[in-house]
C-alpha cells in the first residue's frame, strides 16, 4: 500500500532547504504521496529511505511473468478482491499437466493436441497458456527427456515440476535458456531450490501446507535474493482454497503483507475426477488464481473454462460492444428479412452466428443499446422502438431492401405495436426470444 | 510468525426465509427449506455464520416442454409427460425443492387455464412432500390470471410464487399476501432496479420474510459476468446494512444454461465444443457453482447429473475447516 503524506515526510531530511523546488519537505512529502513528483527531485535523500519508498511503491501482488518464444504468462498486479471495485487484470494461465512417466510417444501427443486447442468464443480466439511437466519417475534423465519432447512439439511457457533439486536441475538444463516456472520449493528443499532459481533467473513457486509456513518460507527465499515467487497453500478442497486464496489476496491488498504478494498456482487436477476437477477449476477462474495446472483435457471441459475466464476477467466497466450499423449476413437481396438486434457484443454473435451457420441471407440491424443485451436494453429504455426506427432511418436500411420486413426478439414483443407505428410502411415481425431458435423460425415463419 | 487472519466486520445479514408449510404450520408438506441468514460473504466461515445451506431446486414443467434440449426429455424419460411423476423424480434425483414452471399454452395450443394451473400444482403438491416454488409463463398477464388461482387455492403451503417483476409485482404480493405465500422478485441484472422491487414489495406491507430475489444472471458465455457482479453487490450491500438488498437469492442456471446452443443443440457445431451431453452438463454446472460462489442460495436446475455435482460442490463449500488446517 502507498504511504501517505506524512509517512514519507518522516523518511525526508526535514531540513525544508527548497532543492527540490517546494517550500518545505512536509509539501514535498504530499506532492509524493500524491504521485505529482519524483522521489529524484531531492537531492539530500538517503539510501535507506530510498529503498524505503521505492518497495512502498512496489504493487501488493507481485506480477510474475513466464515468457517462451513470444508467449507470455503474467499473473498477479490485482487491486481488488470483488471484480466490479475495478477489474481482473491478468487472467489465470491454463496449464496442461504431462508426467515424465508416460511414454515420449503419449507425451508428444498429448502436447501437440493441447498446444493446437484453438476455440472460437464471439468472434476471439481462445488457446491454453502452456504444460506444467511433472517428474513421476524421480529420474533426472527420464524427466529432462520428457521435457525436451514437450519442446519438440510445443513453445508455450512451461512449469517444471519436481521437489527434487537434482531432478530440477536436470529439467532445468534441458531448457536451458529459458525461465520457467519451478515448482516447487518447501521446507526441506527451499536453499537449493532458490539457487536454482538465481542460477536460471527462473520464478520459483513455494509449497507449504499453511499461509503461516508459506509466509516464512517466502521471507527465507526471498532473503536469498528471489524476487518472482508464486504460491501453493496445499488446500485442494473448495472450501479450504476459497477461504485461503480470500486471506492471501486480503493480506496482500490491505495489509500490504509483502510475504503473502504473489500469485497463487492451483492444481484442480489433484482431484482425479473429470467432473471435480472442472468444478474447482472454474472456482479458481473466479476466486483468485493466478495459474491454474488441469490433467483432463477434454474439449468439453476446456471450452466452459476458456469462456468463463473471458467471462470473469471482462473489464466491467466496458461492456464489450460491436458498432451499431446495418450488417450484410449471407449475401442478402433487398427480398431478404431484416433483423433487429442490440450491439452487445455476446447478443450480436449469437445472432449472426446462427443466421450465417444457417445459410440464410439476412439484413442484420444492430442498434446502438450501449453495448447491452437486449432484455437489459429494454429494461433500461435502450432498445425501444424508437430507438430501432430511427436506427433504421439512419442506416438508410430502406434503400436497401424493397420488401419492408423487420424482425424484433421474441423478449420485447410488446413494443411490436409501437414499432408499426413508428415504421408504418413496414411489417414487423417478432421473432423467437433465444438465437439458436432463429433458424427454425426463419424457414417456417419468414417464407 | 503468528499470521492475522484479515476479517471484516459487518453490520448487516441477510434474512432467514422458510419456504413450504408442513401440515402443524397450516400446509401439507412433509419438511420445510429453510435459507439465508448469512453474516459474511460466500461460504468465508473464518469470518461469519452461514447457518443455512444453499439448496438446489429441480425445475419440472406442467406438461412436456417440447423446446427443451433432447439431452433433457431423454434423461427424464417418459415423467415429462406426467408433472407427479416428474415431481417424484426430481425428489429421488435429490432436490431439495422443486420449481413448477406453468407452460404458456396447453397441448392444443390454446393458453393455460387457471383450473388447468391448480391441477397441475395439486397433483404435484399431493406426489411429492418436497417444498415447492410456482413460476407462471413469464407474460405479465398470464402470470397474475394462473398465479391468483395457484396460490388460492393452495393457501397456508408459503408456496414461493413467480415471477414477480416491476410490471405485476402488484398481482402477485396481493394474492401471496391474502393465502400465506412467498414472492420470488425479479429483476433485469441491475443492483438498483433489484432493489427498487423490493422497496415497492415492502411499500405494499408484504412482510420482509417472504420475499427472495431473482437478481437475473445469464448463462456462462452470455454475460454471466454481470449477474455474478450484480449478485456481489447485493450481497456486500446486505452485509453493509441496506435493508431493501437483505434477501436471499435465487438463480435458474438451469434455465439460462440449456437455452444456449452449447447446451442445446448437438449437431453441426464445431469440434472444440467436444461431447454434447458431457459439455451441457459442465455448462450447467459451471454456471451454477459461479453463481454459488457470488451468493446464490437457491439454485433451480435441470438435469440430473448437474444437481449433483453442484450439490457435493456445496457440501464441500459448506465444511467448517480451519483456514490453517488442510482438510
Amino acid at each position: 500500500m502507498a504511504l501517505t503524506g506524512i509517512q514519507i515526510y518522516k523518511l525526508l531530511p526535514k531540513t525544508n532547504c527548497k532543492d527540490c523546488g517546494f517550500p518545505t519537505c512536509l509539501a514535498f512529502a504530499m506532492k509524493l504521496a500524491a504521485k505529482q513528483v519524483e522521489l529524484s527531485a531531492c537531492p539530500h535523500i538517503s539510501e535507506e529511505a530510498k529503498a524505503v519508498l521505492a518497495e512502498s511503491a512496489s504493487p501488493p501482488i507481485r506480477l510474475v511473468t513466464l515468457k517462451a518464444d513470444g508467449y507470455e504468462v503474467k499473473a498477479g498486479n490485482e487491486v481488488v478482491l470483488f471484480r466490479h471495485e475495478k477489474k481482473f487484470y491478468h487472467k489465470p494461465g491454463f496449464f496442461i499437466r504431462v508426467r515424465d512417466d508416460a511414454s515420449l510417444d503419449q507425451i508428444r501427443e498429448r502436447v501437440a493436441a493441447t498446444d493446437a486447442y484453438t476455440v472460437n468464443y464471439v468472434g476471439m480466439d481462445l488457446t491454453l497458456d502452456g504444460f506444467a511437466v511433472e517428474s513421476a519417475s524421480g529420474d533426472p534423465t527420464t524427466f529432462s527427456q520428457a521435457i525436451s519432447a514437450v519442446r519438440a512439439v510445443s513453445q508455450r511457457p512451461l512449469i517444471l515440476m519436481s521437489r527434487d533439486p537434482g531432478v530440477m536441475a536436470a529439467g532445468l538444463q534441458a531448457v536451458n535458456g529459458e525461465a520457467p516456472l519451478i515448482y516447487a520449493a518447501d521446507a526441506d528443499n527451499w536453499e537449493a531450490m532458490a539457487d536454482l532459481a538465481k542460477q536460471h533467473q527462473a520464478p520459483l513457486a513455494v509449497f507449504a501446507d499453511s499461509l503461516e509456513g508459506l509466509a516464512d518460507l517466502t521471507q527465507k527465499i526471498k532473503a536469498k535474493g528471489v524476487e518472482d515467487m508464486v504460491l501453493d497453500h496445499g488446500a485442494r478442497d473448495l472450501g479450504t482454497s476459497l477461504a485461503r486464496n480470500t486471506v492471501i489476496r486480503r493480506l496482500a491488498l490491505k495489509k500490504t503483507f509483502r510475504p503473502l504478494g504473489y500469485p497463487i498456482i492451483a492444481f484442480p487436477g489433484d482431484a482425479g475426477d473429470a467432473a471435480w476437477e472442472a468444478i474447482l477449476a472454474a472456482h479458481a477462474v473466479a476466486k483468485y488464481a493466478g495459474f491454474i495446472v488441469l490433467d483432463h483435457t477434454a474439449p468439453e471441459m476446456l471450452y466452459p473454462l476458456l469462456v468463463l475466464r473471458e467471462n470473469i476477467y471482462t473489464d466491467p466497466q466496458k461492456p464489450i460492444q460491436v458498432q451499431p450499423g446495418l450488417y450484410e449476413i449471407n449475401d442478402p437481396s433487398p427480398e431478404d428479412p431484416v433483423l433487429a438486434t442490440t450491439n452487445f457484443s455476446i447478443t450480436y454473435f449469437s445472432v449472426a452466428n446462427e443466421v450465417e451457420g444457417a445459410g440464410l441471407p439476412a439484413w442484420l440491424l444492430v442498434t446502438d443499446a450501449e453495448g447491452m443485451s437486449v432484455l437489459t436494453a429494454w429494461a433500461a429504455g435502450k432498445f425501444d422502438a424508437e430507438r430501432i426506427a430511427k436506427d433504421v432511418r439512419r442506416f438508410h436500411v430502406p434503400d436497401k431492401v424493397h420488401r419492408k420486413r423487420i424482425v424484433i426478439p421474441g423478449h420485447v414483443a410488446v413494443i411490436s405495436g409501437e414499432l408499426e407505428e413508428e415504421l408504418p410502411d413496414w411489417e414487423v415481425r417478432v421473432g423467437p426470444r433465444e438465437a439458436v431458435d432463429l433458424p427454425t423460425y426463419m424457414k417456417e415463419a419468414l417464407v | 510468525m503468528p499470521l492475522e487472519i484479515p476479517k471484516d466486520k459487518w453490520p448487516g445479514s441477510v434474512r432467514t426465509i422458510t419456504i413450504g408449510a408442513t401440515p402443524e404450520e397450516g400446509g401439507t408438506r412433509a419438511c420445510t427449506v429453510t435459507v439465508g441468514g448469512e453474516t459474511t460473504m460466500p461460504f468465508l466461515h473464518f469470518e461469519g455464520e452461514i447457518p443455512h445451506r444453499p439448496v438446489v431446486a429441480i425445475e419440472i414443467r406442467d406438461r412436456r416442454p417440447d423446446d427443451w434440449s433432447p439431452l433433457l426429455l431423454e434423461t427424464w424419460g417418459e415423467v415429462v409427460n406426467d408433472p407427479a411423476a416428474w415431481a417424484k423424480a426430481a425428489e429421488e434425483a435429490g432436490a431439495d425443492l422443486i420449481q413448477l414452471s406453468l407452460s404458456l399454452t396447453d397441448g392444443d395450443g390454446e393458453t393455460t387455464t387457471p383450473e388447468a394451473a391448480v391441477a397441475a400444482v395439486r397433483a404435484v403438491l399431493q406426489a411429492s412432500g418436497l417444498p415447492l416454488m410456482v413460476f407462471g409463463p413469464g407474460q405479465a398477464e398470464v402470470d397474475n390470471q394462473l398465479l391468483v388461482a395457484v396460490a388460492e387455492a393452495t393457501a397456508g403451503e408459503r408456496l414461493v410464487l413467480g415471477i414477480c417483476e416491476d410490471k405485476n409485482y402488484r398481482t402477485i404480493v396481493a394474492t401471496a399476501m391474502a393465502n400465506g405465500h412467498l414472492v420470488n422478485a425479479r429483476t433485469p441484472m441491475d443492483v438498483n432496479l433489484a432493489k427498487q422491487l423490493n422497496i415497492l414489495i415492502s411499500d405494499m406491507g408484504f412482510p420482509l420474510d417472504r420475499i427472495l430475489m431473482d437478481p437475473t444472471t445469464a448463462a456462462l458465455g452470455y454475460g454471466i459476468e454481470y449477474g455474478f457482479s450484480a449478485m456481489e453487490r447485493l450481497r456486500l450491500a446486505a452485509l453493509q446494512g441496506d435493508a431493501m438488498t437483505q434477501f436471499p437469492m435465487l438463480v435458474t442456471p438451469g434455465f439460462e444454461a440449456w437455452k444456449t446452443k452449447e447446451a442445446k443443440v448437438g449437431e453441426e457445431v464445431p469440434a472444440e465444443w467436444g461431447d454434447w451431453l458431457e459439455r451441457a452438463v459442465h455448462w450447467e454446472t459451471l454456471t451454477a457453482v459461479t453463481l454459488l460462489e457470488a451468493g446464490a442460495d437457491i439454485l433451480v436446475l435441470r438435469h440430473p447429473e448437474s444437481v449433483r455435482r453442484v450439490k457435493a460442490a456445496i457440501d464441500d463449500l459448506m465444511t467448517v475447516r480451519e483456514v490453517e488446517a488442510v482438510a
